[in-house]
């Protein structure tokens, strides 16, 4: 995908019915969905800079119970544990430097992984018992 | 959906009823805009109606963080109201929602700035 706000607004919007397809309630697709936006934003935008010449990677599985969602860019990286806490007294002023956490808030995992060039971001989500019961209810 | 943002004025306060998604991009900049021409006009009581926003993402929230501290280093003041579920539970989580000055009805709202 170009490295664009438009490529951010599609994979949003791409999300929500693979979501609704791997069976997760509506409440959780829309924190699955806005975990995706924010990790493109991370891409797009503080990753490949708006770079037309570097590309963002967008994919999704889904094995067994999990829905696992990659975005990699090409931009210079960077390292998550140095990005300052937004919910320190601190930081709650700043009008930036939450992508990150609302990423691991809405999702059970959030990897990262240096490449060369460039940022994997892994998110993860597993269905719960309510959702498997409510997927098998719907077959 | 684009952001739309009006305002209108009731007992000395600016009420900026908005609409959409305040999202990296247009939705951001549009109250970005919307806060700092009610500030030039020296319009510094705010309420930010947030009834009809269907959506905000970490972009949106820095643009509200900003409204806030922009309005309040001039001496002003800003509060939110009319809060959907989504908005609520994001402020909740970011720790935002005690910072904001949140209210549910707009005459207490409005009865709530300063004189």
């Amino acid at each position: 995908m170009e490295s664009t706000l438009e490529s951010v607004n599609k994979a949003e919007e791409m999300t929500e019915p693979i979501a609704s397809q791997a069976g997760f309630d509506e409440d959780t697709r829309g924190g699955i969905s806005m975990a995706v936006r924010e990790a493109m934003i991370n891409a797009v935008l503080h990753g490949n800079a708006y770079d037309p010449a570097k590309r963002v990677n967008l994919t999704f599985e889904q094995t067994g119970p999990e829905l696992i969602v990659t975005i990699t860019d090409e931009g210079k990286g960077f390292v998550p544990d140095e990005v300052p806490d937004p919910l320190a007294p601190e930081n709650l002023l700043k009008e930036s430097g939450r992508g990150i956490f609302l990423m691991r808030a809405f999702m059970d995992e959030v990897r990262f992984r240096k490449l060369n060039p460039g940022t994997e971001i892994t998110l993860i989500k597993r269905l719960q018992n309510t959702d498997l019961g409510r997927q098998e209810a719907s077959k | 959906m684009s952001m739309k943002a009006s305002t209108r004025q009731v007992d000395g306060v600016t009420i900026v009823d908005l609409s959409g998604r305040i999202t990296l991009g247009e939705g951001s900049v549009v109250l970005r805009d919307t806060v700092k021409d009610l500030l030039g006009k020296g319009q510094k009581k705010i309420l930010l109606n947030l009834g009809d926003v269907s959506y905000i993402d970490s972009s949106g929230i820095g643009e509200l963080v900003s409204a806030f501290t922009s309005v309040r280093n001039q001496g002003g003041e800003l509060k939110l109201l009319h809060l959907t579920k989504k908005v609520h539970d994001l402020l909740q989580i970011t720790k935002l929602y005690t910072v904001f000055d949140v209210k549910d009805d707009e005459a207490a709202a409005i009865a709530a700035f300063g004189k």
